[in-house]
């Protein structure tokens, strides 16, 4: 499938799209996700990927196996808010770290950061 | 688990297999990929136990793959051959006649998906369709490993998609293994747990896909392309 890339592993890319349908609240606190074989039908993948997907996220807190029932987004919004706080972290370290690379200073970047919020903000 | 031991393959004085050896873990999808007339349909027959090796062991669920391992491998051929004159229902039941593990249920439910018409006569139907037909057929075998030759070659996107939703929806992992061939590797990529790469009948590499994502940042094709499969 050509919306997954090579550069990292499936199972990540399915977790990371799972996991932003959550924290934009496309997918609310308490509610079920597709079963592992209908997930699997969705994209096309591998049920033992999917299954990989879903432990990860378990892991990181995100999502909750009831058993016989099914797996859950979680609860607990400490670990949402958490998760949340940590890939905004990463993603704008990404950001700072191409920016002076390329000779940025830091008043540039929160000028420029600025200045096209303040555009998106206007509806540009 | 699929066992295959120094197994060479020889029709007259053409080697198509050369010392192969490797082994299949259950509960896996795993794609075989080559170029053409690199062995991959006569690996698969191999386990099948339609072919023997010449010399070399393969073995099923340590029974030795001969005629007999066909009650828990079910194989899918390229080509097909049914009766043309039996309807989509009459192909089910003469399945059902030859396999005690074929789940008529399951059949049922398949050909529901694929939208095929159970009183069509086979010879009436189109190639996508009779693609469709055998994976039913396939599918609805109760059997631990499933053996597909060429499942999505010469058929158009649409069909090779509900072919491979069927996959996903009627092969159950826990108790099943699925091993197929395929030209169309970037189609299957995130269907295969695994591959099995060969080369002019010697075997090239065998890897887990996500291993490969993981340390050459590759897709299948990609890397074959680089080492000239």
């Amino acid at each position: 499938m050509d919306e997954f890339n090579a550069s990292k592993p499936i199972y990540l890319q399915l977790a990371d799209r799972i996991q932003r349908q959550i924290l934009s609240g496309d997918m609310k606190a308490g509610e079920k996700l597709p079963s592992i074989r209908d997930m699997g039908i969705k994209y096309s993948m591998n049920p033992n990927t999917v299954q990989r997907a879903y432990s990860e996220l378990e892991r990181q807190g995100i999502l909750e196996t009831k058993r016989g029932q099914g797996t859950f987004v979680s609860e607990r919004q400490d670990r949402l808010v958490l998760q949340r706080d940590k890939l905004k972290h990463e993603q704008i370290q990404q950001f700072v770290h191409v920016m002076q690379e390329m000779g940025y200073s830091v008043a540039e970047i929160l000028s420029g950061l600025e200045e096209y919020l303040n555009h998106v903000e206007r509806g540009g | 688990m699929i066992r295959m031991t120094n197994v060479t393959k020889k029709y007259r004085n053409q080697t198509v297999l050369k010392d192969i050896s490797l082994t299949v873990p259950p509960g896996k999808i795993i794609g075989i990929v080559g170029r053409n007339g690199s062995g991959k349909s006569t690996l698969l027959r191999l386990i099948s136990g339609l072919s023997l090796p010449t010399s070399g062991s393969v073995t099923v669920n340590g029974e030795t793959a001969n005629r007999r391992i066909g009650k828990v491998v079910s194989y899918s051929a390229e080509l097909g051959s049914f009766y043309p004159i039996f309807t989509v229902r009459e192909a089910m039941r003469f399945q059902a006649s030859q396999f005690a593990d074929f789940n008529l249920a399951k059949a049922d439910e398949i050909m529901k998906l694929m939208q095929l018409d159970p009183h069509m006569k086979i010879k009436a139907l189109s190639k996508g369709h009779r693609g469709r037909l055998q994976i039913m057929l396939t599918l609805a075998r109760e059997v631990p490993y499933i053996l597909m030759d060429e499942p999505l070659s010469g058929l158009d996107p649409m069909v090779r998609e509900s072919i491979v939703k069927g996959m996903i929806s009627y092969v159950d992992l826990k108790s099943q293994t699925l091993l197929m061939t395929s030209h169309e590797v970037s189609e299957i990529e995130t269907l295969l747990d695994g591959f099995i790469a060969l080369h002019d009948g010697s075997l090239h590499r065998t890897a887990d896909v996500e291993e490969l994502h993981e340390s050459e940042a590759l897709r299948i094709s990609e890397w074959m392309k680089k080492t000239y499969l």
